[in-house]
């Protein structure tokens, strides 16, 4: 006995060893970018991947949300509110070897904001008037009108600053500050990003970073088990926590994301442009029956397109209980009393997938004939996101504070009101506290009222990850794996 | 027919298909549940609990009615698919016999051997691929590999019968080579055929439940085996019914019919049938 025991502290001090020998982590998702530049498409993956890692912004998110200093070290804004004065860290370079300086930020704020910008969040810098390099260090935003969130819409993944050097390639080969650069991309299998030797900050704990996608649940129930992978981030079968909870090797990390989501609908194709229509919709499904039924309970079910954690929440979830018999009704009142036909297209994340299933089965009880297609990841940026051909859909809008979208009227759920529009216009402009809280309630309700997508619930995001990982978020809240202070435990 | 029920393994795989096909037509009529709603509240129960024989899936469906009209989806591609194979690649089979060593011959054998050549899952997965999943591009993607099999069968045992001595006289008597194959060629391969057909019919049933178990058969709502597979597969640690019973169905199933197979060709072959006496 005493020689059995004397092998297993043994074993364990083996273990250990390699535990600390480990330099590298293998981290896996369910959604592969489509290219990695993060200032021109809106899919989460992109800044899943680069965000912090290799890019960074003038101010960045921490772990909580909160707003910290990024590229820029620190900054004055002037009494009225309208000129910022930025003042960047020292000794930056882009991973190319160029210097960072003033003309960098110039050249990103410019091209997001400018008239043919491809960025996906260009409301972002809708109030920025101009922005000058005052020196190499210092950088001044003028602001047409007061805006309490400039220092939180610089921190996207949207206002990372690129480098007019490397812009051409971005998208295969993207160059930025960050603590990582970019290595090699293996595209549907994995992207390969290394320690950034001269970082300017805190250097990475890591050597080396690989992001693996994996869409299948199986698969990566498969990986994680045999421990090919070190940490799933957004691990798609909820139904498996209690195992990885349960065995001895794993840890559980469940967070809130910013991801409402929605059953989002296509406002300009008939009958989804009767509000009665879109109503029906809203009654007729059962939020309670999805989260338990495709999240064997994770989430917290939404009334509108807004995240119960933030301090502005109001429930609206009254606007919308499960009431198959008043959608039926309010079909009838629409004229569609025997139902109708639509399409039901469906991304590969699970919640889709088999919230898709419920969903279909909860419309067929009204009369509605949802017709599944399950798409893969491109196609579906292709078909629905760009294309707008769909009727229904699935998908959770992961990105913080964003119910600005429902004032673009060409989103791909098509929604076209003018009295909103105007309100996130004076939202954007609006710097009193008080006043702004009112107005992103009133937001909330208008879109609520308004039934402009079916909103089903705040997704959660479970994190399994070796016991020994340390340095992982537990919140998402913004699109972001930051690998930044990620290590093994010694 | 007590030829064919003495025979030991005709008699089991019978049996077993038949219970399969049962379930499929009782289910046009009646299931123990509805298999297109959810029911959350009832998921994951196991088999033999109350109201469900053999337990309820992840939403909450009864795996029993599940699995009747999943042989429905089975039954339906394979019988389609063997359909295609027979109707098209028996004519072809005939036609080259008919016309041994012509131009015509060459170019039906080698085309047939052309499509031989592709693994044919991997081409099943191909056409899905191009024109979306659905059970009707199951049916096709298996329908097609089937129609080279029945051709060099149909092919192989009408050559031998073209030398036989009853063909020349028809030949003799002024019959032209269609009439002779359909009149004289035809009825003595059909044994054959049925042989194969039954063996084909399970090679269908398993390829429709893998198309399905990588999402490329049919789709949901319809249930399907191979989905019920792909479904239970993170769950099989707390719910392993879940994998099992369409598992079981699916292997049931594809014995009854290979059995059956078996069975058929020792009946109907003459020497085979002679050594078991």
């Amino acid at each position: 006995m005493t020689f059995f025991k004397a092998t297993v502290t043994a074993s364990a001090v083996l273990l250990a060893t390699s535990a600390l020998a480990k330099t590298d982590v293998i981290v896996a998702m369910q959604l592969e970018p489509p290219h990695l530049d993060p200032t021109s498409a809106a899919a989460g993956a992109i800044d899943n991947v680069v965000y912090a890692n290799v890019f960074e912004g003038l101010t960045r998110f921490g772990p909580d949300g909160s707003v910290n200093p990024g590229l820029a070290e620190s900054w004055d804004i002037s009494e009225d509110g309208l000129t910022y004065t930025f003042h960047l860290q020292e000794g930056v370079k882009f991973h190319d070897g160029t210097d960072f300086d003033a003309s960098d930020v110039v050249f990103s704020l410019d091209r997001a904001r400018a008239e043919d910008s491809a960025n996906a969040q260009k409301a972002l810098f809708a109030g920025i008037s101009a922005v000058e390099a005052v020196d190499p260090k210092t950088v001044k935003i003028t602001l047409a009108a007061p805006n309490g969130s400039l220092l939180f819409n610089l921190a996207w993944g949207d206002a990372v600053i690129v480098a007019p050097e490397s812009i051409e390639a971005i998208k295969q080969n993207p160059v930025g500050t960050g603590a990582f650069k970019f290595d090699n991309w293996v595209q549907g299998d994995k992207i390969d990003l290394t320690r950034n030797a001269d970082y300017w900050g805190t250097p990475a704990k890591l050597d080396k970073a690989t992001f693996k996608f994996i869409s299948d649940p199986t698969a990566g129930f498969a990986a994680m088990m045999a421990e090919d992978i070190d940490v799933f981030i957004g691990y798609p079968a909820p139904e498996n926590i209690p195992q990885f909870e349960a065995d001895p090797r794993f840890q559980v990390i469940l967070g809130n994301t910013e991801g409402e989501t929605i059953l989002g609908t296509n406002n300009k194709q008939a009958p989804f442009d009767n509000v009665k229509v879109r109503k029906a919709l809203a009654h007729a499904i059962d939020r309670q029956a999805i989260i338990d039924g495709a999240m064997f309970g994770l989430g917290t079910p939404i009334g509108s397109h807004f995240a119960p954690h933030n301090p502005d929440y109001v429930d609206l979830t009254g606007n919308s209980q499960y009431d198959p018999e008043l959608a039926k009704k309010l079909l009838a009142e629409a004229g569609f009393a025997d139902g109708f036909k639509t399409t039901l297209k469906l991304p590969p994340p699970s919640y889709a997938r088999r919230g898709g299933e419920i969903i279909a089965a909860q419309l067929r009880a009204v009369g509605i004939d949802a017709e599944i297609s399950n798409l893969e990841w491109a196609q579906w940026l292709e078909q629905v996101f760009r294309g707008k051909d769909f009727g229904l859909t699935i998908v959770s809008h992961t990105e913080p504070f964003d119910i600005g979208i429902y004032a673009r009227p060409d989103y791909y759920f098509q929604y076209d009101n003018a009295e909103f529009q105007g309100l996130i216009e004076d939202l954007s402009v609006e710097a009193d506290t008080d006043k702004r809280s009112e107005m992103i309630k009133k937001a909330q309700n208008m879109i609520s009222e308004d039934y402009v997508n079916a909103y089903l619930f705040q997704l959660a995001i479970p994190t399994i990850a070796k016991a020994d990982l340390q340095g992982l978020w537990k919140d998402a809240p913004t699109q972001a794996v930051d690998l930044t202070a990620v290590g093994w435990a010694e | 027919m007590r030829a064919l029920l003495t025979n030991r393994n005709f008699a089991i795989g019978l049996l077993l298909t038949s219970v399969f096909v049962a379930g499929a037509l009782i289910s046009f009529l009646w299931t123990p549940h509805d298999t297109s709603g959810v029911d959350i509240a009832n998921k994951l129960k196991k088999p033999l609990s109350e109201g469900y024989l053999l337990g309820t899936d992840h939403f909450g469906r009864d795996i029993l009615s599940m699995i009747m009209v999943g042989a429905r989806t089975s039954i339906a591609v394979a019988v389609v698919a063997v359909g295609i194979g027979i109707v098209i690649g028996v004519p072809l089979g005939l036609a080259a016999a008919a016309s041994q060593g012509s131009l015509m011959d060459e170019i039906i054998m080698r085309s047939n051997d052309l499509v031989f050549a592709f693994p044919s899952l991997v081409i099943a997965i191909l056409i899905t691929a191009i024109f979306g999943p659905s059970a009707v591009n199951a049916i096709i993607a298996i329908g097609i590999f089937n129609v080279p099999v029945f051709a060099r069968l149909t092919r192989g045992a009408a050559l031998s019968l073209w030398k036989r001595d009853y063909v020349l006289s028809a030949q003799v008597a002024g019959k032209g080579p269609a009439r002779i194959s359909f009149e004289h060629i035809l009825p003595n391969v059909t044994n054959l055929l049925i042989v194969q057909g039954t063996i084909q019919f399970s090679l269908g049933i398993l390829a429709e439940a893998g198309l399905s178990y990588v999402g490329l058969g049919a789709q949901p709502p319809i249930p399907s085996w191979g989905r019920m597979l792909a479904e239970s597969q993170t769950m099989i640690s707390f719910a392993p019914h879940m994998a099992l019973l369409p598992g079981l169905a699916i292997v049931f199933t594809v014995l009854g019919l290979n059995l059956m197979g078996d069975g058929l060709r020792d009946i109907f072959d003459p020497r085979i049938r002679r050594e078991k006496r």
